[in-house]
């Protein structure tokens, strides 16, 4: 197992940024139009990594599957983006939302990394009020906070439940900029297929218009990947159905190392599976957990009464509930990070007290009644009625929670025909969110030199979970703040390259490999769809490499995977032809990749003989079921090499952590 | 909330690119859950047809939960469906009855020419952005601190409220004329609204209208059509402040 | 960059739509209270105020350049109209298979176009009836007549006896017998067969509307119109139209202008109603009046 060089520069946590900056090399203005630079994926990390390059003076291509750089998923993230800005006064700091990551990452992520991640969050907020994302503010003018899972100060900013839109909209506003003014190519509806490497080095991509379906070279001295996470694994998450693992993927095929896959963020607050049709989860913003609380019946009568209809559940006496979260982790209640706060939610529903009533029994309430009077008595009294009558106070009460989450509850009441206001929400845990992803140094770049991968798509910040509210700051982070300095400094020796010619061997090669599964799956003369093999895949992934792993569903898992993987071959029927609009081509390639990622999530989570974060194997958990994480065996990352079609012999190469500057410790949220 | 099931009837433009002809096309569809979503009963339709090897129809998708804006269609003769303020995707076929026909066709706008079925080409909305939607700031992260202006939360919300936008194109899909002007209006009133904004609000506003003529949308009547349909429920009050902007713009400009 | 911005583009066109239309909607309120007139007093009272008002109408330099700024207005209005439906047409070159429009705007606000046109034939035909033969027309054209009987001694056998004098309206309020002048240039009236000006007279406006709409009580000067009834029925559906079109135009001029404010835009919305009403319901109940008072 060859150690790998995380290139963590030298000197104390808080400086060593600042010195890396200083150190690295620049490329003179005047050199910058002779460079050219591949953004692929164009939401927080891309958007923001496109428009950055291109202010300063590179030639930037910028690709997007979507039919706009705006549409991005980074735009589904709602609930808000943490900033150590301390504003509100109660004890934030770099060091606190640094210390804070690494405990909610579960001592999985990489010290340096995170720690620059915090002391930049400051820079984006200043950034995006520059450039006009409209944040919630107060009355005095300044801007609103909230708090977020896993911390104890208010640190989150956010525009309604619709923070990632508006930061997306702000980065896709100024790469909107650099477009106008000639500085990005964007190519949207184009799908990057192929990574190219030349003497070792990324030199291009190989990327079909997904209108015309013409297979286009595009040469580059460097490219950034940046095309977000692969929670589609599972078939059903709250992912984009767009969403996919094929550009990062490709760059593992061409060498790039794949960290930690088997990190997976199951979110708590979700709207429960409801047929067998559903194609997505959605939702709904753990912002929510501030004011709702999570719990089920005391007892299972109750919940299999609720279960069968004859019981609702405002019937139900506060004596009669298990407010679990608070019952369990007093000192974080209903906001304990997401991992703890699923696994909860799983744990009481596998005991038989979930309250939907869909074929596995699984949801749990989360309640805004006590918040609903709270607030309402506030309102009241802020009025001056300091006697309000209950139904003063509900009116008031449900005022203030309209006015702060009124979108959400919209859009549950939309899916669900409930109406929140009036009785709980019913939620449960779903995909959310991938930690793991393309191995990456401190600079960003993979093991494939001129390929760096940014935002979600690579591993780098949120070890085996990741904070609410943080995933909006790492891809603005990386995409505006480190990426421009450190892919400079990479393009800094390739100024007398000149212009990379695509008429070359390894173009025509991958092109032509690109060319081959195409074709391949247009002949196949299969009977079966692809949603067909996608849903089996998710069901696998979802019993077996899901919330709780073991080792015999593990391996279960990887066998199953690879019979998948032959029928899916074998048996995928793909319509249409490849010089048209073909989306369910498209899907094939995607599904292709994803079922070899979900085979090498579960050799990951096997490998792994520990629980951390995310990462929950039932063997290792102690007497009240939390996670035993084995730092002796696993404080490392592990980066798996691509193993042609089977994932068990994939090379595993361990980055191990170093803990220089922070203390590590059980996690312990009570 | 019971779950029904219902047999319904589509009729579906088709088309092959965007020089074929198209044509309004049938189809039945039955057992469709009343608690899928409008794209739920599609994805069945496509699995339908791809079963029985015919070419699945194509349609925008993405996040399918109502906030990307990249599904469109346009439902028994209302952008979005007969839903007020939701998207396509967050419709649920419970607004429908059993035995009903269904109408689906894609934006109709000549700045949205059809790619394929469903799918239309909405870059002109782009356009529109790069032309001037935006603030002229570079992105050093150190321009000054966030909270060195303080804003009004009312203007705060306002432009919030302009900046909900989705950019799916209701607007123009459901304006008589094709009108493109709420998707600007909002944009205007967004940047309009904030103090950061107002530098280059003149220049916005002109560049934009500019690009918005180019594309070939359509004028605005007020109909407040686009108001109705749209999803996020974007107010005609932005519409008048771009007309107010344009007015001072253009009438100071050099 | 201002010019083109100020003529050309999509949103100067619809200023310059609120404007004339606005201003076309101040024209209709002097045009009303003018007509209002031919109702309010009867008999010469009424009359002579009637065609005052018109002479004054005709004759203040002030009132020259509105009128002349109404029929640009009406000019641009319809041009710009047309130009707009033009290019609104082009922008969906295929309509929907299925619409339903009604669900989301008002069906004024998705006429405007024909109401306008509907509108535009009503002024052609009015101004054909109306303007042309008091302005343009060279037709004599009957003046301000009033008829008295007098008491009157007979000049040959010195009996008191009643005799019919004619006497014109003339402008500095004094009538003046007919029998004593000829009259020159349309309403110069000069004295029998001497070169003089002595006044002049009125148009008989007013008389002119009262034969139109089927009123029979001139005896001279305008035929009876045999088909008054089918000119009060085109008059009062015209208006009708004009109701319509105000009821989507008169608010939608102040979002084109930019007036829109959540606390005032109702009110301007009400306004816009109440006059799209009330003025086209003021303007048709006048013909219908004449003609049932026959």
């Amino acid at each position: 197992m060859s150690k790998l060089d995380s290139k963590i520069p030298e000197g104390p946590l808080a400086d060593k940024w600042t010195n890396h900056k200083n150190n690295m090399k620049l490329v003179a203005p005047n050199n910058r139009s002779k460079i050219d630079v591949i953004v692929v994926g164009t939401g927080l990390a891309g958007g923001a990594a496109a428009a950055s390059l291109g202010e300063m003076g590179y030639n930037v291509k910028a690709f997007c599957f979507q039919d706009s750089p705006r549409r991005a998923h980074s735009i589904a993230a709602q609930g808000g983006i943490n900033a150590a800005k301390n504003y509100q006064n109660d004890g934030d700091s770099t060091y606190r939302l640094f210390y804070d990551t690494i405990k909610g990452g579960d001592y999985r992520s990489r010290e340096a990394n995170v720690y620059r991640l915090a002391e930049v969050s400051v820079n984006i907020i200043d950034q995006c009020v520059a450039q006009g994302v409209p944040f919630a503010r107060e009355y005095g003018g300044l801007l609103d906070n909230r708090s977020f899972g896993g911390t104890q100060v208010q640190r989150t900013f956010y525009a309604a439940g619709q923070t990632g839109q508006q930061l997306l909209l702000g980065a896709y506003s100024a790469l909107s900029r650099q477009i106008g003014l000639g500085r990005v190519k964007m190519y949207h509806r184009h799908e990057m297929l192929d990574l190219v490497v030349v003497d070792g080095k990324a030199r291009g991509i190989i990327a079909r218009n997904l209108i015309t379906g013409a297979i286009e070279r595009h040469s580059a001295h460097a490219v950034i990947i940046a095309s977000g996470g692969y929670g589609n694994v599972y078939f059903l998450s709250t992912n984009a159905m767009g969403s996919n693992v094929s550009a990062a993927w490709k760059v593992h095929k061409r060498g790039a190392l794949f960290a930690n896959p088997s990190f997976v963020q199951i979110h708590p607050t979700c709207i429960p599976v409801h047929g067998t049709n559903q194609s997505k989860l959605t939702l709904m913003s753990e912002s929510l957990r501030n004011s709702g609380r999570i719990w089920v019946p005391k007892k299972k009568e109750d919940a299999k009464a609720i279960r069968e209809g004859k019981l609702k559940p405002t019937e139900l006496s506060e004596d009669e509930r298990d407010y679990f979260l608070e019952r369990r982790y007093p000192a974080f209640g209903n906001l304990v990070p997401r991992d703890v706060a699923s696994r909860a939610a799983k744990e009481r529903c596998d005991g038989g007290y979930g309250i939907e009533a869909n074929d596995t029994q699984e949801g749990v309430y989360l309640d805004f009644e006590t918040e609903i009077r709270t607030k309402g008595r506030q309102a009241a009294f802020a009025q001056g009625d300091h006697n309000p009558s209950e139904s003063k106070i509900k009116e008031l009460g449900k005022k203030w929670i309209e006015e702060k989450y009124g979108n959400l509850f919209k859009m549950y009441e939309k899916i669900t025909d409930e109406n929140p206001y009036e009785t709980p929400m019913k939620i449960y845990p779903a995909v959310h969110y991938t930690m793991g992803g393309v191995w990456v140094d401190y600079n960003l770049q993979s093991t494939i030199e001129g390929c760096f991968v940014a935002g979600e798509a690579n591993f780098s910040d949120h070890g085996a979970n990741r904070l609410g509210a943080s995933a909006l700051m790492q891809g603005l982070a990386d995409g505006y703040f480190v990426l421009p300095y450190t892919v400079s400094d990479y393009l800094a020796n390739e100024i007398r390259t000149g212009k990379i010619s695509t008429e070359s061997p390894e173009f025509d090669e991958a092109e032509n490999r690109v060319k081959e599964t195409i074709d391949r799956f247009l002949n196949n003369k299969g009977k079966k769809s692809v949603d067909y093999f996608h849903k089996r895949l998710g069901l696998i992934m979802w019993n077996k490499v899901g919330m709780g792993r073991s080792k015999a569903g593990l391996n279960d898992a990887i066998k199953e995977i690879g019979v998948l993987r032959e029928e899916f071959y074998k048996d995928v029927f793909v319509p249409g032809d490849a010089h048209e609009l073909n989306p369910e081509l498209d899907k094939a390639m995607r599904v292709a990749d994803l079922i070899e990622l979900g085979q090498l999530m579960a050799v990951d989570a096997l490998n792994r003989n520990e629980s951390c974060g995310g990462h929950f194997r039932e063997e290792y958990q102690d007497s009240e079921g939390e996670t035993l994480r084995d730092d002796k065996n696993y404080k490392y990352a592990a980066a798996w090499a691509y193993a042609e079609g089977d994932a068990t012999k994939a090379k595993l190469h361990k980055e191990e952590l170093d803990y220089e500057f922070i203390k590590i410790a059980a996690r312990n949220y009570k | 909330m019971a779950t029904t099931f219902i047999n319904i009837t589509l009729k579906i433009w088709r088309q092959k690119n965007v020089n074929a002809k198209g044509s309004m096309e049938s189809y039945t569809l039955d057992n469709v859950s009343t608690d899928s979503s409008f794209l739920e009963m599609l994805d069945q339709l496509n699995e339908q047809l791809i079963n029985q090897q015919k070419e699945p129809v194509a349609f925008d998708h993405d996040c399918r939960e109502g906030i990307c804006g990249m599904c469109s269609l346009y439902i028994n003769g209302r952008a979005h469906g007969p839903d007020t303020g939701t998207t396509t995707c967050q419709l649920h076929m419970r607004k429908f009855n059993d035995g009903d026909t269904i109408y689906i066709e894609p934006w109709r706008s000549r700045a949205f020419p059809i790619v394929k079925d469903l799918v239309v080409d909405r870059s002109a909305f782009d356009r529109i952005q790069q032309a001037g939607g935006f603030i002229s700031v570079n992105t050093s992260g150190r321009t000054m601190d966030a909270n060195a202006i303080p804003i009004p939360k009312s203007d705060a919300d306002k432009a919030f409220e302009a900046a909900a936008c989705i950019g799916c194109g209701a607007c123009v899909a459901s304006c008589k004329n094709g009108s493109a002007m709420l998707f600007v209006g909002a944009k205007v009133s967004q940047y309009a609204l904030l103090p950061q904004g107002k530098v280059e609000a003149k220049e916005r506003v002109i560049n934009m209208v500019r690009q918005m003529d180019q594309e070939g949308f359509g004028n605005c009547t007020n109909t407040g059509a686009c108001e109705v349909e749209c999803p996020k429920g974007i107010s005609l009050e932005n519409i008048a402040r771009m007309n107010r902007e344009y007015l001072c713009a253009a009438a100071k400009a050099d | 960059m201002s010019k083109s911005a100020l003529l050309k583009s999509s949103i100067a066109k619809k200023y310059w739509m609120s404007l004339t239309g606005l201003f076309l909607c101040l024209f209709l309120v002097g045009h009303l209270a003018g007509n209002l007139q031919l109702i309010f007093t009867t008999g010469e009272e009424g009359k002579r105020a009637f065609n005052e008002y018109a002479y004054f109408m005709a004759h203040n330099p002030a009132i020259k350049i509105l009128s002349y700024l109404t029929y640009i207005s009406i000019i641009f209005h319809a041009i710009d109209g047309i130009m707009l439906a033009i290019q609104n047409k082009r922008a969906r070159p295929i309509p929907y298979a299925y619409n339903n429009p009604s669900a989301n705007s008002s069906l004024a606000s998705r006429n405007m176009a024909i109401l306008g046109t509907l509108i535009l034939v009503f002024i052609a035909t009015h101004m054909a009836n109306f303007w042309w033969k008091a302005k343009i027309s060279s037709d004599k054209f009957p003046l301000h007549m009033k008829e008295l009987t007098v008491e009157d001694s007979n000049p040959m056998t010195g009996q008191p006896q009643k005799v019919n004098v004619k006497l014109y309206l003339t402008t500095s309020g004094d009538y003046v017998p007919v029998d004593q002048l000829e009259v020159k240039n349309n309403t110069d009236l000069y004295a029998k067969g001497v070169d003089l000006k002595m006044a002049e007279g009125y148009k008989d406006l007013h008389s002119l509307v009262f034969a139109f709409f089927g009123h029979n009580k001139s005896k001279e000067g305008f035929p009876v119109n045999d088909m008054a009834l089918g000119a009060v029925l085109f008059y009062v559906i015209s208006m009708f139209v004009m109701g319509f079109h105000l009821w989507h135009g008169f608010s939608s001029a102040f979002q084109s202008l930019g007036l829109n404010h959540p606390s005032y835009t109702p009110l301007i919305k009400k306004a816009g109603y109440g006059f799209a009403v009330l003025v086209p319901l003021l303007f048709a109940i006048i013909p219908i009046l004449i003609f049932l008072t026959k």
